[in-house]
């Protein structure tokens, strides 16, 4: 990518936030305790600077083809089409990038920044595992301290990437407090960035946390869009007409859909975790069953109780396990450039075991819900149509939880 | 001039530190937290800090949210909170009450319901840890017009710039935080907290309480030596921890579990007498 298309139009419209304050409409901000303001105003002035620097974008470029393996390849699974469509399902190959997944081409960006602030010691939280893993790779490449807060119970559920993190030298804490999953994790990395402020520097896994995390990791991201966007110009002559990705904190749907909010006849889909049916209350989709509130440093949709306690969520996918979402989507649900949808447990499921079968392509259970919806939307849609899916991540980290469901013991 | 303002104003005449003990609305339920506030007081509290409990306290340490987890578990809420205050104001119309929490619950009430009831209730300030002040106009608009003060955080990393800011939009007293760190970690080096507080005193006529680690008495006289008061969390909640083990809470217990605040009192008396 060149370096022109990654610096940000100065044209003030619905898609250009967000303000110097990290608002996107009155969605994000910062809402951290006052311990943190310091280092997030400095993250921001840090970013605000290199980003304008043509230097700096050269160097994440130069890591993203030799040490990511990008770009990554526009595939276009053709039995799933014939099975599902209507339009041709192409998938954006996220799952081939270095470490598996698209959390590498933010952890990497971030490291970056870490290594220009001169922060000896990083921090993550992690929920599959993935962000961990990547964070724990970019470290093991810099010689950084690495410290990886995961819920007690996503330890258990991705063992295989718990090993992987340590095998990479960082230490993995498992936190016990409150919900033992993603949100804690996070409450605990904030504890920690708060304890070891001078030091530390915590490299946020998805476009949520205080501004300007959501801002910063969408940039990370966004090579996705502008990858799949001059892929789709070059190999089918048209931008998509729709695209489709999960959608947890929501990084790899911002980074596939932010290079085309302008396109307005581009369609996208944020597809949440439905879980057991938005219906029964146990899911992970706070776009579609959440309410504006606060959470994690940013003002966004949330699932909270009549109280304003944020409740527990539930995912077969551990990746999506979380009760906020970044709050850029929030403000692209409010102005209805992105329809919000979920899928349940066992439509993931589903679509995981047909691509595998299809395609040959085990998918990450993240990305097995924007499979899952882009096979219902396909049908809908006409055979000179295309979607282009957000293959987020592989699936080899999750056989173990579908064994399970399977009842096969490995 | 707010009960916050002349409360800590007789202290100041009185040649008395403020003593701010922090306890948990509704752990383990909101008619002892009633009985633990008037106890308080008799122990030599000049204010209290009520915490308004929040699954997701990310500024806090792991006793306060255990507390809080407590409080949740028998259905605390802001209501709970409103109800302990106006129980408490049944027979202590002295003592300010500064409710202290995070934001998502009282987004969810919705600011202008949350100010009026709390004003209603009998609460003097407001502390909203993850609330900075420049997000903070929306709530400020509603707080001015009444006798609410809102109380801001200033901490060892803030900047100059920022404390400038905060004591302009801050009333009632500065609440600084002793350490880099959430409640309940150990207390720092203290002639460093000394000198912040004395340059806080050149940007503020506010009084300046001190927080964060403070556990004891030994710790408790060594942050008053350099502030107007303290503020004692974790320590507490952990004793009222001890507290919800058991289902005879009667005023021995409940006495027994804030003894430490009479503690400090005497000390803190002591040592300016």
């Amino acid at each position: 990518m060149s370096v022109s298309e990654t610096v940000a139009t100065p044209e003030q419209d619905l898609f250009s936030g967000p303000d110097l304050a990290g608002h996107f409409g009155r969605y994000g901000g910062v809402f951290v305790g006052e311990t943190l303001m310091a280092a997030v105003e400095e993250l921001d002035q840090v970013y605000r600077k290199l980003s304008q620097d043509p230097k700096f974008w050269q160097e994440y470029d130069h890591d993203m083809k030799h040490y990511v393996g990008r770009p990554s390849p526009l595939y276009l699974a053709e039995r799933l089409t014939a099975k599902y469509g209507g339009a041709k399902i192409i998938l954006k190959r996220e799952d081939l990038n270095h470490t598996g997944a698209h959390k590498i081409n933010n952890t990497i960006g971030q490291a970056l920044l870490a290594k220009f602030m001169g922060k000896p010691r990083i921090i993550a939280e992690t929920g599959a595992g993935q962000h961990g893993v990547a964070s724990a790779t970019v470290a093991a490449r810099l010689g950084l301290e690495c410290h990886v807060y995961m819920g007690a119970e996503d330890v258990q559920r991705q063992a295989a990437n718990v090993y992987r993190m340590k095998l990479l030298g960082a230490n993995v804490i498992p936190v016990t407090s409150g919900s033992r999953t993603l949100k804690d994790a996070l409450n605990e990395a904030l504890r920690d960035w708060a304890t070891n402020v001078d030091s530390t520097y915590y490299i946020i896994g998805t476009v949520a946390g205080p501004h300007p995390y959501p801002m910063l990791v969408r940039d990370f991201q966004a090579i996705i869009g502008r990858e799949a966007r001059a892929q789709s110009l070059e190999e089918y002559g048209k931008l998509p007409d729709a695209l489709v990705a999960c959608v947890g904190g929501g990084s790899n749907a911002i980074g596939l859909f932010h290079p085309f909010l302008r396109d307005s006849e581009v369609a996208m889909y944020g597809v949440e975790a439905g879980g057991d049916g938005v219906e029964t209350g146990r899911h992970a989709a706070p776009l579609s069953a959440g309410k504006p509130g606060v959470l994690h440093g940013n003002r966004t949709y949330v699932m909270s109780d009549e109280r304003g306690q944020i409740v527990e969520t539930h995912s077969v996918s551990a990746g999506l396990d979380y009760p906020g979402v970044g709050p850029e989507h929030s403000w692209l649900k409010d102005i209805k450039r992105v329809n919000y949808v979920s899928v349940t447990d066992t439509e993931a499921l589903d679509a995981f075991r047909a691509l595998t079968r299809l395609e040959g392509i085990i998918p990450a259970l993240e990305s097995a819900h924007a499979i899952a919806y882009a096979c219902k939307l396909a049908a809908t849609m006409s055979p000179e149509q295309t979607i282009v899916v957000n293959l987020s991540g592989r699936g080899d980290k999750d056989i173990h939880t579908v064994a399970d469901i399977d009842g096969i013991t490995i | 001039m707010s009960r916050i303002d002349s409360c800590i104003a007789a202290a100041k005449a009185a040649g008395r530190k403020a003593l701010i003990p922090y306890i948990v609305a509704g752990d383990p339920d909101g008619d002892t937290t009633v009985s633990l506030m008037h106890q308080l007081v008799q122990d030599g509290a000049d204010i209290i800090e009520l915490g308004m409990p929040f699954s997701d306290p990310s500024s806090d340490g792991a006793i306060i949210q255990l507390g809080a987890e407590r409080a949740l578990r028998n259905g605390a809420g802001l209501d709970t909170v409103f109800s302990v205050v106006r129980q408490f104001r049944e027979q202590d119309n002295n003592t300010p009450v500064v409710l202290m929490g995070y934001l998502n619950p009282v987004e969810t009430m919705g600011y202008q319901a949350f100010v009026e009831q709390s004003a209603k209730a009998g609460v003097d300030g407001l502390l909203l840890v993850d609330l900075p002040v420049s997000e903070a106009e929306s709530l400020l608009a509603l707080t001015r017009p009444r006798d609410m003060n809102v109380i801001f955080l200033v901490a060892p990393t803030t900047t100059d710039k920022r404390i400038a800011s905060i004591c302009e939009h801050s009333s009632g007293y500065i609440y600084y935080v002793s350490l880099k760190g959430v409640t309940g970690a150990a207390l720092s080096d203290t002639g460093e907290i000394a000198q912040r507080v004395a340059g806080l005193r050149s940007a503020t006529d506010l009084p300046i309480m001190v927080g964060f680690g403070i556990k004891d008495t030994a710790s408790a006289l060594a942050m008053a030596a350099v502030s107007d008061g303290v503020i004692v969390g974790s320590a507490l909640v952990q004793k009222i921890g001890e507290l919800s083990e058991t289902a005879a809470r009667d005023a021995g217990l409940i006495a027994d579990s804030t003894a430490l605040i009479a503690s400090i009192r005497q000390a803190l008396d002591s040592e300016s007498a």
